[in-house]
This record gives C-alpha cells, sequence and structure tokens, in this order.
C-alpha cells in the first residue's frame, strides 16, 4: 500500500512539476500574471508533495520491508533505527530522491521571497529550477525507482519491478542486505547531504542568471540576489568535501585523506569554479565589470555539478573491466547537452549587453588581483578536468586505460594553489580601482618581515624541503596580511569611536560581515594549508610484523605491539583489535587500538586506524594483517602526519567565517 | 573573451549577441566536448560480448613460451577460460575443465585456452600445477584479451563454435565436467 | 638422555644447516624490508580495484603482487624495472601516470598550454581595459557600496593618526 501511495506521490509530483513548467512559460508569452501565479504555487506544492514521498520510503526502511529492493539493499533488521533514516541516501535510488528533495525545499525558500522588484525574473527562475527537478523526477520514476519490489516469475527468475509482471508472485525476504559498511560512519551520513545542498543550491544562481539572460535585465541585479545563495552553497559544498575527506583519514585506513580519485574530484570541480565565482562577483558588484565571465562562471558550475553526478553514476569512470550498464547515462548526457547548449546560446546572445562598464585602472588594483586569482582557480579547473577525463579519451583513442596518481596531481596544481596563497597575502591590501606600489609596499612590509621571521622559524626547526618552506612562507605571509588587515579595521574603529576592543572587533565584523567574515574565511583556509603542507611535505610511515613486545620505530616514536583479540559483536559483525603502545622518545604517550571489522552481511572487512591525534602530529596505526592466534604474530603499518589536525580546525574557522559573511545584515543595500 | 573595443561607445546597440566567430569558436569546443562524452558513454554502455557475435582471434604466449593463435585452428571449437590464482571459485571449477580437456583433446576437434587474467606468475604456475591443468595456459599481458571479450570477472568461460561465433558465455564457474560436455557436443555435430 | 642428545644434535644441524643456506641467499638476494615493497607499491595501482594504490590495497591479489614485488627487488630488478614491468603484464592503468608516450603527451602539454593562453589573455584584457579613456571614465562607476564607504572612512581614521 505505501509503496503504491509512494509511487503515486512521485508521479504526481512530476505532473506538478511539469505543469508549473508549462504554465509559467504560458503566463510569460501571454504576459498573464495569473499563469505565473499559477506556476510559483505549482512550485511550492513540490515541497510538500516530495516529503511525502520521502517519508513512505522511510516508512519502507524502517519497518523493514524488504520485498522494495531499495530497503533490502541499504537496510537489514540489525541495522539501527538511525542508520535506517540515514540509509535515504544510502544508495542510488533513494540518494536521487533525496536531492529532488532538497532541491524542492530549496525552490520553495526562493518561491516565498518577495518578489515585487523582479517580476520579470520569476517565470523564468520557475522554468530553470523546475526543469532541473523534471529531469531528477524521470530519473527516480523511470530508471532508478525507489519503489521497486521483487517479483518471483512463475520462471522462476526474480526481478525487480514496481508493478507484477504477468503471473508473478511478489517475494518476500525476511531481512535485507544492510548498509554498505564503509557508509556506517557519522562522517559518511552527513557527508552526502552537505555536498547534495551544496550542488542543489548552486542551482539557484544558475537559474537567476539565466533568467536574467532571457529577460536582458543584464545588470548585477542577479548577482546581488543569488550572492548569499552562492555562498551557502559554497560553504555547503566545502563541508561536504572536508567530511569526506574525514571519513576517508577515519574510515579507508590508508594514512591520507585526499586520494585524487575522480570521484572526489567530481565534487572538487564545481567548487573551484564556484570559488572562482565568488571573487569576481565583487568584481561585477563593486566596477561592474567582467559580467561575461561571471554568467560563464555560473553555467559552468552548475554543469560541472550534474556532470559530477553523472561521472559518479552512470559507470563512464568505473575500470575497464566493469561494463556494468546503466541506463541513467544517456539521460545524463541529454541534460547535460541540452543545458549547456541553451544556456552558452543565451550568453552568446547577450554578449555585447554584457560588456563590462567599468575599465581597469591600475594592474595592482584589487580587481586585477581578483582576476589572477580567478586565472588561478580556473587553471585548477583545467587540471582537474584533465586530469578526470583523460582516461576516457585515452580509452577511445588506445583503447588503454590510464591512471593519474597524486604524484600528477600534486605536481600539476601544486604551484596554482601556491599562487592563490600568495595572492590571498596581497589582495586584502589592494584598494578598488587604484593601487600603487608605493601604497601597496607600505602596508606590505610588516606582514612581509613577519613571514620571513616564519621561514627562519622553520629553518631553525630543520626544516629543509624547499617545498614545505616555501608553502610556510606563503601560509605565514598570508595569515599575516589577513590579521594586519583585520587589525588596521579594529585600530582604525578603535580610535574613531572610542570602543573597547573588544567591541570594535564585533561591530567592526558586524557592520561589514561579508569582508571581515571572508578575511575569517581566509584564516580557516591558511590553517587548513598548514595541515596540507605538513602531510604532503612530511608524512612518513613503516611498515614491520610484530611479535607482542616489539616495536616499529617511526622517528621520535617507537609504537610497541601489545597484544590482539579477536571476536563477534552482536551486530554481525567480526572485530579484530590490536593494543598498541605509542612512545616518544622512551616515554609512554598512550595507547591505541588499530582494528580490522569483518561484516558478515556484506563481506565486507574495514580497516580501523588506531590514532593519536594532536596539534602537533598524528600517529596512525593500522592492523594490516595477522597469524592465526598462535603464532602471535602481526603486521602494522605506521603513520607520522605532522600537523595533519590544522586542517579539520581551519575548516571550523572557514565555516565560521561563512556564517558571518551570510548571516543577514540588518543594513539593506541601498535602494535604487 | 574578446572585449569590446574600447573606442566604441557604450550605448547599447539593438544587435547584442556575440561576433559570428565567437558563436563557431564555442560552438566547435562544446560540440567536441560533447561528441566526446557520447562516444565515451557509448564504450561504456555497449555491455558485454552476445552470443552469435563473431569472435576476433586469440594470440597469446603460454607460460611454456609457445605461441597461440587461434586464427590458424580454423574449424575447432575454442573454449576460453579466464582465471586468476587469487579467484577462489576458480579452483572450483579447475578439475572439471581438465577433464573435460582430456576428453576432447584425443579428438583434436576442441581447443581449450585458459587465459591467467591480471596474476602473478609463480603463483599461476603454482595453482596449475596443483590441478594438474595441461590445456595450454598463458598470461594476459596489458589485459588485452580480457579487454576484447568485455569480461565481467574472473571465472568466466566463452565457447566459440567452428565457425569463429561465440556459442556460449559461462559466468562464474562451471558446475560439472557434464556440463562442460553438453555445451561443447552439440557444436561438434 | 642419549635420546636428548640426539635432539640436540640434530637441532645443532638444522641450525647450521640454515646458517649455511641463509649465507647462500645473502650473496643472491639483498635483504628487501616492507618499506622497501610499499615504497614500490605506492607507485602502483591495483590492476583489479578501482583507483586503489598496492601499497593500501587489502585484497588477496594485492598481497601475491606485493610479494611479486618483493621477489623482483630480491632479485635486483629497480623502481622502473619493476614499474614496466607491471605495465607489459597488467596494462598502463597500473601506473600511477600516464606512460611519456604518443596522445599521452597531451597530459603533459594541454592543462599548460591552457593555462599560459589563458594569462595571455588576461594581459591582453587588462592593457585593453587599461587604455586611457576619460570619457568612458565617467560612466564606470564608483566604489559605491556602505562597505567601501565604510573602508575610506577607516583609511581616512589611519592617515589622521598617523599624521
Amino acid at each position: 500500500m505505501t509503496v503504491e501511495l509512494g509511487f503515486g506521490v512521485l508521479v504526481l509530483t512530476l505532473i506538478v512539476t511539469l505543469y508549473g513548467v508549462v504554465a509559467a512559460i504560458i503566463g510569460v508569452s501571454r504576459k498573464d500574471q495569473r499563469w505565473i501565479d499559477s506556476a510559483r504555487y505549482a512550485s511550492l506544492l513540490i515541497f510538500p508533495l516530495l516529503t511525502l514521498v520521502v517519508i513512505a520510503i522511510l516508512y519502507l526502511i524502517v519497518t523493514g520491508h524488504y520485498e522494495v529492493a531499495y530497503v533490502y539493499s541499504v537496510s537489514s533488521n540489525a541495522t539501527p533505527l538511525y542508520l535506517k533514516l540515514t540509509a535515504l541516501w544510502g544508495g542510488q535510488a533513494g540518494s536521487l530522491i533525496f536531492w529532488s528533495w532538497l532541491m524542492s525545499a530549496f525552490t520553495s525558500a526562493v518561491m516565498l521571497r518577495k518578489w515585487n522588484r523582479d517580476r520579470e525574473f520569476l517565470p523564468w527562475v520557475i522554468v530553470v529550477t523546475l526543469v532541473t527537478l523534471v529531469f531528477f523526477l524521470v530519473m527516480s520514476i523511470f530508471f532508478e525507482n525507489p519503489f521497486n519490489r521483487f517479483w518471483a516469475t512463475p520462471m522462476g527468475d526474480r526481478i525487480e519491478a514496481m508493478f507484477p509482471p504477468a503471473g508473478s508472485d511478489l517475494l518476500l525476504p525476511a531481512d535485507g542486505r544492510g548498509l554498505n559498511p564503509l557508509l556506517r560512519h557519522p562522517g559518511m551520513i552527513i557527508h552526502p547531504p552537505m555536498l547534495y545542498l551544496g550542488f542543489v543550491s548552486f542551482v539557484i544562481p544558475f537559474a537567476f542568471a539565466i533568467a536574467a539572460l532571457i529577460t536582458g535585465r543584464t545588470d548585477d541585479r542577479w548577482i546581488r540576489i543569488t550572492r548569499r545563495w552562492t555562498l551557502v552553497a559554497w560553504l555547503f559544498l566545502t563541508i561536504g568535501l572536508v567530511l569526506g575527506m574525514r571519513w576517508a583519514y577515519d574510515v579507508l585506513g590508508w594514512g591520507g585523506y585526499w586520494g585524487w580519485d575522480p570521484v572526489e574530484i567530481a565534487a572538487l570541480m564545481p567548487w573551484l569554479t564556484g570559488t572562482a565565482l565568488l571573487h569576481s562577483v565583487m568584481i561585477q558588484e563593486k566596477r561592474g565589470m567582467f559580467k561575461q565571465w561571471n554568467m560563464l562562471l555560473v553555467i559552468l558550475t552548475y554543469d560541472l555539478v550534474i556532470y559530477g553526478t553523472f561521472l559518479t553514476r552512470s559507470g563512464v569512470l568505473s575500470s575497464v573491466h566493469a561494463f556494468a550498464q546503466s541506463a541513467i547515462g544517456p539521460l545524463f548526457f541529454a541534460f547535460i547537452s541540452l543545458t549547456l547548449i541553451v544556456s552558452i546560446w543565451l550568453l552568446l546572445l547577450r554578449w555585447k549587453s554584457l560588456r563590462s562598464e567599468g575599465q581597469l585602472q591600475s594592474l595592482l588594483s584589487r580587481e586585477t588581483l581578483f582576476l589572477v586569482n580567478n586565472l588561478l582557480f580556473l587553471g585548477l579547473f583545467i587540471e582537474c578536468f584533465w586530469g578526470v577525463n583523460f582516461p576516457l579519451l585515452s580509452e577511445l583513442v588506445t583503447g588503454q586505460k590510464v591512471t593519474f596518481g597524486p604524484a600528477w596531481y600534486i605536481r600539476a596544481t601544486g604551484p596554482l594553489w601556491g599562487g592563490l596563497l600568495l595572492l590571498m597575502g596581497i589582495a586584502p591590501l589592494s584598494a578598488w580601482q587604484i593601487s600603487t606600489y608605493k601604497t601597496l609596499g607600505k602596508a606590505f612590509w610588516k606582514p612581509f618581515i613577519f613571514s620571513l621571521l616564519a621561514v627562519a622559524a622553520a629553518l631553525a626547526l630543520k626544516v629543509r624541503e624547499a617545498g614545505a618552506l616555501i608553502g610556510f612562507w606563503l601560509v605565514a605571509l598570508a595569515f599575516a596580511v589577513t590579521l594586519y588587515e583585520y587589525w588596521r579595521g579594529i585600530r582604525a574603529r578603535h580610535n574613531s569611536t572610542g570602543e573597547n576592543w573588544l567591541k570594535s572587533i564585533w561591530h567592526l565584523t558586524g557592520k561589514n560581515r561579508r569582508r571581515y567574515g571572508g578575511y575569517i574565511i581566509h584564516l580557516g583556509v591558511i590553517l587548513m594549508a598548514i595541515g596540507v603542507i605538513g602531510i604532503e611535505a612530511f608524512q612518513t610511515q613503516t611498515q614491520g610484523a610484530l611479535t607482542p613486545g616489539q616495536s616499529l620505530e617511526l622517528g621520535d616514536y617507537s609504537v610497541k605491539y601489545q597484544s590482539l583479540a579477536e571476536w563477534d559483536t552482536r551486530d554481525g559483525k567480526n572485530i579484530t583489535r590490536a593494543v598498541m603502545e605509542v612512545s616518544k622518545n622512551g616515554r609512554v604517550l598512550q595507547e591505541v587500538y588499530p582494528r580490522r571489522d569483518y561484516y558478515y552481511d556484506s563481506q565486507q572487512p574495514m580497516t580501523i586506524p588506531g590514532l593519536r591525534s594532536t596539534m602537533v602530529d598524528d600517529i596512525y596505526v593500522i592492523l594490516v594483517d595477522w597469524e592465526p592466534i598462535s603464532s602471535r604474530q602481526a603486521t602494522f603499518k605506521v603513520f607520522h602526519n605532522p600537523l595533519v589536525n590544522w586542517l579539520w580546525v581551519g575548516t571550523i574557522v572557514l565555516i565560521l567565517g561563512s556564517i558571518i559573511a551570510v548571516w543577514p545584515s540588518t543594513e539593506r543595500e541601498p535602494a535604487k | 573573451m574578446t572585449q569590446p573595443s574600447p573606442i566604441e561607445p557604450l550605448e547599447i546597440e539593438s544587435k547584442s549577441s556575440a561576433p559570428t566567430a565567437v558563436f563557431v569558436f564555442v560552438g566547435v569546443i562544446l560540440l567536441a566536448f560533447l561528441g566526446f562524452l557520447y562516444m565515451g558513454l557509448q564504450r561504456s554502455q555497449q555491455g558485454p560480448v552476445k552470443v552469435g557475435d563473431p569472435m576476433p582471434p586469440i594470440v597469446l604466449t603460454t607460460f611454456d613460451g609457445d605461441p597461440i593463435d587461434t586464427s590458424a585452428e580454423k574449424g575447432k571449437v575454442v573454449l576460453v577460460n579466464f582465471w586468476a590464482s587469487w579467484c577462489k571459485p576458480c579452483e572450483s571449477e579447475a578439475a572439471a575443465l581438465q577433464e573435460a580437456w582430456e576428453y576432447y583433446q584425443p579428438g583434436g576437434q576442441v581447443l581449450f585456452i585458459g587465459v591467467d587474467y591480471v596474476d602473478t606468475e609463480p603463483e599461476a604456475l603454482e595453482s596449475l600445477e596443483k590441478y594438474s591443468i595441461t590445456y595450454p595456459n598463458g598470461p594476459d599481458l596489458g589485459t588485452k584479451i580480457s579487454q576484447m571479450f568485455r569480461i565481467t570477472g574472473v571465472p568466466e568461460t566463452f565457447i566459440i563454435d567452428r565457425d569463429g561465433n561465440l556459442a556460449y558465455i559461462q559466468i562464474g564457474p562451471f558446475g560439472s565436467t557434464d556440463q562442460i560436455k553438453s555445451l561443447i557436443d552439440p557444436l561438434l555435430q | 638422555m642419549a635420546k636428548k642428545a640426539f635432539v640436540f644434535v640434530l637441532l645443532a644441524v638444522t641450525f647450521f644447516a640454515n646458517l649455511q643456506t641463509a649465507a647462500v641467499f645473502a650473496q643472491e638476494k639483498t635483504p628487501v624490508t616492507d618499506d622497501d615493497v610499499n615504497e614500490v607499491a605506492r607507485q602502483l595501482y591495483c590492476p583489479v580495484c578501482e583507483n586503489i594504490s598496492l601499497d593500501v590495497c587489502p585484497t588477496q591479489a594485492c598481497e601475491q603482487w606485493r610479494s611479486l614485488i618483493r621477489e623482483k627487488l630480491e632479485a635486483g630488478w629497480t623502481t622502473e624495472q619493476i614499474n614496466s614491468y607491471f605495465a607489459t603484464q597488467y596494462g598502463d592503468r597500473v601506473l600511477a601516470e600516464p606512460p611519456k608516450k604518443g596522445i599521452n603527451w597531451l597530459v603533459y602539454i594541454l592543462p599548460p598550454a591552457m593555462i599560459i593562453a589563458g594569462a595571455v589573455l588576461l594581459a591582453r584584457t587588462i592593457t585593453r581595459l587599461r587604455a586611457p579613456k576619460k570619457n568612458i571614465a565617467s560612466v564606470s562607476r564608483t566604489a559605491d557600496t556602505s562597505g567601501d564607504k565604510y573602508l575610506t572612512r577607516v583609511e581616512e581614521e589611519l592617515k589622521k593618526r598617523k599624521g
């Protein structure tokens, strides 16, 4: 019953969505406000409808309806309730519904805003968001239906279908297969929703951009409306990426957090263009320049969101020998082609009305530096895009697939990341329009000397790698400049108003959230960079087979193997866990417990490291292998990951900064 | 990105679209990208080889160093078995395959070829010895043969009829010698 | 007692025999540690899994490949030799980077070329937009948001303080 009901509502949602698209177009062509209002109501109806669908799926999961193929594949009787709820996005079909649901929530939020000043945008925003929704709903209904059930045909085959094939009976498995154990981690539970939130909120700026192109209202109004959306999208995407990194660090057991895997890069690419966009819209807002460029970035970001989903879900990227046929590939291809061709064509039609109003007056002005920033982000995007897509090309041309490992990406993107850090250390000091070497130099010398001191300190600490030294120098420079800028503002406010220092900080940030929130985001990124440099430049590792009492030595650290135990748990897994004692220079610090969990239901092992984590370094121990208990020998791998904790700390600072920058300001933008 | 020439006045003209050159340039890039994507998609969508398809000849060098080329063995029924020493299910069918080979070898009408898919040679030889496999076996260098057959995993066995067309695909291990015989015998008539 | 002595002799014999073989091995083989193996394995990818480098891959197949690397290292092979052996055996995709040949050159040339082209385009745009043209300067909007007004005030404040 729930199955039919849920599917019925899903189909109804598609009909309502299609109606919304048609009504909006009729409304525009007949210049009839009633049709447009009707389209708007239709858009508002989608969210409650999809909520019903989501509730239906959750109900099926929680009550254990394993005749539903999706429920069978992501849940089991032993699954705890919270994992049953998050199993909504634990598989393909469910996560597509979840995507649509979030998308509809954002659409509703946009529809509920005041449209008085932007009436002409409304129908086109409806069309773009709803067409995107139609695409995902069609995919859910016709290709990845979460309500498909198992049927036994008279021939004895098992078939997955929504409606019973002739003469077949419903199959009722007593238990499900359970969620993929790799996904049973807090990081992995919040990671997909964050990424999806980032993805869907990038649809909104795209919708406004397209509306601006169609209506010809190509001033910066669309940017002002959507800048907060863009920042929210960027924030969610960032959180999603970092959670994915944390998950990899905690669960995948290879000592790092980022493997330059195509799946990771697929999510990074829209982040790169989105970050470029966040910066370049400021040029348009302040100086009315580079409108064409911003449009291009919005279109690119939107289509990269779709393309990334396509790459990771259609099986195009999977290895040579997985010729799994996925029905959603062609649909994705059609949708990407449609959106790319239409939006680029619109952009070219409006090309000249999107010309720059202002002009560049100084080579060191902030707008010039923002352009360089965009060049670097686009460069990063090109390297990543090429690295992900070249294996496909190579396979087509030579029949051989190739792999791009971390070494290639680090070499290709390292200088560009460095360049961005350098810009972060210069741009905040430059002014809009006019900036000279003299003014810049005057502001620059103090932070510059600080950064040199930092390099000297690193040298004193016996850091010799050139890459790491350059990295630390750039980090110190950007850090000093950002703090110096903040300090200048605080001091000026303190001196002019006579407030106490804390109040000055508070008011300065509050009065200019975007600017100072942005600086806090920069500080977060700088802290993250410390972590990245730490692990990239200084990670060391060693491996060896030990008997109890023996140790592995790594630098100043010694990791002693104490004991090993193995047992079954009640929730259907087998745990092998070692007790290891970490000591530094002979002083015992603490015990860590590397484990290997084996899940009986999915026959999947999971390597969980034993971790000692401080702000200085992490000791990360993996249980690689062990002999039967009798011989008591086991193989361990120990990683020394310096500074990696700064990555997570930096992320928290970044989130704080973003929240400050996004927070609705009491000072409204000046009415024109 | 072409910027308007600075001498032009900034009034909005009636015609606001980009110059034709820009249209052409962007169009070519866009189409090239979409075309590439289409071909990649087509490749990933082509699915497994189908029964009845003509199969290309198999060229491989056995572990003993003998070259094998099925194009020189026209008119024979060919059984190609993909396996690996790290593959547990492969072990369960090894004896059945060897028994079937011993049954057909004297007739000279059937050729068995073992293709060792991404494996390490010492372990592969060990496992050939363990099951006393005598039909020709060789490594799949650069995974060329397995890509040609678009295998989905190991073990997987392809039976090719006298005309060189694919007659049967066995995904997973064979159950018994009789099963193999029941598949090959009809092809010999 | 006699039995014990016999056991001892046997032990001693096997011990020395072992020592001898160990000595023989030492002449042919260089000692290879797990770290040496991982050093090479890190640069290679598992041929049957997706995007997992060989040093961290937990499957049995990968274990075999690691012991293969160990054997090759013991036989005195260099990293390059092992890499090319793996590439011919299992295809180019096991290498952490496409080999520099044929179409793969595009990998190393195209992205930097595009970035340089972008830089040139950017430089041209900047110089063109910097061309002096006073009539248009008046059209250009001056920075007018409250934020920048505030900044100007801050800057003025700073100047005052210094002056």
